[in-house]
This record gives structure tokens, sequence and C-alpha cells, in this order.
């Protein structure tokens, strides 16, 4: 029991809430929102240390033990992306501060943002089923608010389909959970995983788990990612950053979850499922990543690519393949934010949005230039940066478990990221120089020094990995041995 | 009683599928809702339904009825309460916006 567990969500939604009542007071809403995040951040580094020291921590609320009332459990891998979330929604707000528009913050943007950062810190430390299901849905709201907000034509349109995809991939989620409940009794994530357990993973409880993996492949954009490139090129950079960064990790946070702690006894039926949706998933987002000449385009396609390349961890399902996993999603939450506002940068400086209309931007913003060219070499995973790790690690798991198709697949889409991104860099930033010095348009330091700061955390990461392995071997090690999750959440029971 | 309710949901889905199926928005939505409706009804069945007494402290029986799948609905009410209303003012705002509530014709990519 340790009460800190439920300040990741708490934090931001009662300050997010708060927020609608400071509606015309703009500056107030900024530092309130920005220090929410860092706190939320802080008590995550104090959680993710404490249970390096005490294990698996967990808070009953109102006191029911588990299974009976609903529960946070916090372990390495969800501390570690409560920890991610806050970092890089804290940076995408300071770039949202000087771009997002007078009219979209007096129209509660950053309450939005926060119930967002509460949705997500939510689903990650939920140990409830249902719990899972509401935090999902809070999360989803907030990001129906967020993609309308400003209500240009284009927005508009992309978020119907946004909203309705998702919608119905709502209702299928409450299915499963109605099934589940029906066939098991129980709703508490460790006593499914323990009576799944008991029972055997039959073939009715198999055909469940495809039904969730059908929902949460929706909602992480992996094999169904057709509603991914449009919705995620239509709002402002802030906005499509955070989506970018936060939504479709939340989607592989519970693939992982399920098909670790709960449906992992049947590999051969629903492992493989994963490792062939995994691989499509990689063939399809490398072919519209190169296929594009949008610039939003190519990086929401980049997106995709990631979820299949992160799955191919699951697919495998070894230690060493988690551990990558788990590292690459922590890398790719930095980095895809760091993508998305540098592309977002150059639309707004250069006023297109088409790689053939730019060019030779080097020449007027080198510091750009360079941090597109780092940010390209870290998704590439060159070392030592902090793509990198991850990269390996994925790769070693896929040899481990002999999925020699899914390694050649992973790492030759890693070629076409950087064919993709360096097609951009090249069209974009090399050649002649075309906006003389008196057309150029200033790059403000408020834009560029979220992008900078991001830059660092990706070399940071890199370099300090070292230190960042023993939460990720703790997060793999659990992932691995579902007994010690449940353990430590019926522990006291028996 | 459960497999009458549970034909009932199925009837409820099909509905659903065919107003989902639809190029209008407005039908797609109110098949969002039906689809809803007929979830909430099979969470109810799959805890059994009205089997006992209430399950409350000093109700003396041998059977109570489960009442968590009570409090699912409940919650799941409240969130497809919020979501089709969301839907609904979207929908409208981008019927102002474009004239249009075919889906067919808010096709592609297109810039402002």
């Amino acid at each position: 029991m340790n009460n800190m567990i439920v300040m990741p969500m708490i934090i931001p939604l009662l300050t997010g809430i708060i927020l609608v009542f400071f509606r015309s007071y703009i500056k107030v809403q900024r530092v309130l929102s920005f220090l929410a995040l860092v706190a939320t951040a802080g008590v995550s580094v104090y959680l993710l240390n404490k249970i390096q020291t005490d294990g698996i921590l967990r808070l009953d609320f109102g006191g029911w033990r588990p299974p009976y009332g609903i529960l946070f459990v916090a372990d390495s891998f969800s501390v570690l992306l409560v920890l991610t979330t806050a970092i890089v929604s804290a940076i995408v707000l300071l770039y949202a501060f000087s771009s997002i528009g007078f009219k979209r913050e007096n129209m509660f943007f950053y309450p939005f943002a926060l119930l967002l950062v509460a949705g997500v810190n939510g689903s990650f430390l939920t140990g409830d089923l249902f719990n899972l299901f509401v935090c999902f849905e809070v999360m989803l709201l907030a990001s129906y608010v967020l993609i309308t907000l400003g209500g240009k034509k284009v927005q508009l349109v992309e978020s119907i389909k946004y909203v309705a995809i998702n919608v119905l991939s709502s209702w299928f989620f409450l299915l499963g959970i109605a099934y589940l409940y029906g066939t098991v009794g129980t709703l508490n994530m460790a006593h499914l995983s323990a009576r799944v357990a008991e029972v055997g993973q039959g073939p009715l409880l198999t055909v469940i788990s495809i039904l969730f993996l059908i929902v949460f492949s929706l909602k992480s954009g992996l094999l169904l990612y057709f509603w991914l490139p449009g919705s995620y090129s239509a709002p402002p950079t802030a906005i499509a950053a955070l989506f970018g960064a936060l939504l479709t990790k939340v989607g592989i946070y519970a693939m992982f979850r399920m098909f670790t702690l709960i449906f992992y006894h049947e590999p051969s039926i629903t492992h493989t499922m994963i490792g062939v949706m995994a691989a499509l998933t990689l063939i399809g987002g490398s072919l519209g990543a190169i296929a594009y000449k949008d610039i939003r385009q190519i990086v929401s396609y980049n997106v995709i690519i990631t979820v299949g390349f992160i799955l191919v961890g699951l697919a495998v399902s070894t230690e060493v393949g988690f551990q990558g996993a788990i590292f690459y999603l922590v890398h790719d939450m930095l980095i895809k934010a760091l993508l998305f506002l540098l592309a977002g940068t150059m639309i707004y400086l250069t006023g297109k949005t088409r790689i053939e209309e730019m060019s030779g931007l080097i020449g007027n913003y080198p510091l750009l230039g360079w941090l597109f060219f780092l940010t390209t070499l870290s998704l590439a995973g060159i070392p030592p940066l902090s793509g990198f790790l991850g990269k390996l690690y994925i790769g070693q798991g896929a040899v481990e478990a002999g999925s020699y198709g899914l390694l050649a697949l992973a790492f030759i889409s890693g070629m076409l990221v950087l064919y993709s991104l360096l097609r951009i860099f090249m069209n974009t930033f090399w050649g002649e120089t075309i906006i003389s010095e008196e057309e150029e348009v200033p790059l403000k330091k408020s834009l560029l020094l979220p992008c900078v700061l991001l830059g660092i955390a990706t070399i940071a990461l890199g370099i300090g990995a070292e230190s960042l392995l023993v939460y990720v071997e703790d997060a793999a090690y659990t992932l691995m041995n579902p007994e010690v999750y449940v353990d430590a959440v019926l522990g006291n029971r028996k | 009683m459960e497999t009458l309710i549970t034909i009932l949901a199925g009837v409820l889905v099909t509905v659903a599928v065919y107003l989902l199926l639809s190029r209008s928005i407005i039908r797609i939505i109110l098949g969002s809702a039906v689809l809803s409706h007929a979830v909430h009804l099979l969470l109810m069945v799959m805890g059994g339904l009205k089997k006992g007494s209430v399950p409350l402290l000093g109700e003396v029986s041998d059977r109570y009825t489960d009442a968590l799948p009570q409090a699912l609905i409940l919650t799941a009410i409240v969130i497809s309460f919020a979501v089709t209303a969301f839907l609904l003012v979207l929908a409208y705002r981008t019927y102002q916006e474009t004239g249009s509530d075919d889906l067919r014709e808010m096709r592609g990519f297109t810039d402002e």
C-alpha cells in the first residue's frame, strides 16, 4: 500500500479540473500545467526507485482487498512509461506555449492536455481491466477534443473518422470484458491471470484474447492503422506530437499486459498472430513512409513502423526481446515527439508541407537541420544514440526465438525509416537555399528549446543506457514471469 | 430469460452493423449508440440475470444477484452518453463546415 501510486493520475486530473476555472488567465494555466507535469515526473522517479527496493507496489482503493476492489499496480514497466509520459508531455507543452495560439489556449487546451496525460497514466497504472477501459475513455475523450480544437475543416473531417473508429473499438473492448467476465468471473488482471492459468486457456478464452488483440490493434495501429496517418496529420504540431508520442503507446502497453500476464498459454496461436500482424505493419508502414511526399504523412507512417517494430519484441517473447521492446518504447516516446515537433517547425517556417517545395533550409536554420539529422540517426539506431540498444535487444530476442523472418523485416524496415527521413533531410535541408535572408521567418528560441531538450534526452538516453538498464531488466523480468505480478497483487490473500 | 436477452442483443448488433456500414454520418452515430446498448445488455446477461436477493449485509438468502455487471453498465452508459453527445456535436459542426454528411465526399487528405 502506497498512496503515491495514484499521484501520476491525480495530479494532472485535479490540475486540469482546476484550470478550467482559470480560463482567461493564460499565464496561470501555462505555469500550473507545466508544474503539474514536472511534479508527476518527480513522483514517478520516486516510485521507480521504491519499486527497486520494495518490489511491485499496489494501492487498493477504499481498502477493498483484491480481487474485490479496484486497484493501481506499479511495476517497473508501467512506471517507466509514466515517467517518460510526464517528461515528454512537459516538453511538448513548452513547445505549445509559443505555437498553439491564443484561441486554443483560451478554449481549454491545457486542461484537456492534462486530462489526456491523466488518462494515459491511469491506463499504465491500473490493475483492473474495466478500470483500464475507463482510463482509455478518459484519454480518448480528451484526445477527441484536442484533435478537433480549433475547428478547421480538415481537422473536423479527419476527426470524424478518428472518433468513429475509436468509439467502435471501445465497444468491442467492452464486449471483450463482458465475455471475459462471463467466462472466468473476475476483472482484476492478476486474478484473471491466476484463474486463466488454473482452468487452462481453452479455445473459448483464446477467441476472447483475439478479440482483445483486435481492440488494442485498432488503438495502437497494429495492422489496423488506416485511420492513423490522416488523423495524426490534421491537428496542430504540439497536439500531433502528444498523439504521436503517447496514444499508440498506450495500446502497445495494453497488448503487452494482456499477452504476457493473462493470455500467455497459447503462444502458437496468439503470439504467431501478433508476429504476422507486426510483419504486415512493418511492410505497410514502410511502403507508406517512402510513398508520400507530405512531411506529416511520412512522419505519421513512421509511427506505424515503430508499432510493428516494438511488437516484434512481444511476438518473439524472450526476456531479451522484452527488454528491447521496453527500451525502444521509452526511446520512441522521446524521439517521436521530437520528430513531430521538428516536422511541425519546418512547416511553420516555410508554410509548405511537401518536401519538394522546400530546399536549403540548413542555410537558414543550421541548428534545426542538425537536430533533424540527429533524429534521423537516432531513429535508425546508430550508436551511441538511444535507438541503438532497443534495436539490438529486439534483434537478439528474435535470433534467440529463431524468428529470422521477423528479424529481417524489422531491420529492412529500419533501413526504410532511414531512407524516408534522409529523403526529407536531403530534399529540404540540402540544395540551393531558396529563402533569402529578408524573407526568412525568424525561428523563435522558444520553439527551438523543446526540440533541443528532446535532442539532449535522446543522446543522454543513449549514453546513459547503462543506468536505465536496471529498471528495464526488472520490467522485462516481471513481464517474463507473470507469477511475480500475481503474487504481488494477491499475495497476502493466500 | 437469458436466451431471450442474448437474442435481443444479437438483433441489436445486426441493426448496429447495418447502420455502421452506411455512408451517412448520422446513421453511423446511431449505429454506434445501438451497438453500445447491445453490449450493455450482453454485459448484463454475462453476470447472470436476477437470481436471488440484493447483495447487502443483513439480507438473508441462499442466493444473491451479482451486482458488479450493473456497476459496470452504469459506468459504460455514462461514457456512451458522453461520447455520443460529442459525436453529434462534431457531426453537426462538420456539416456546417462542409455542407455534407456523406463520408464518401470526405475522402482523401485535403489541405485547409
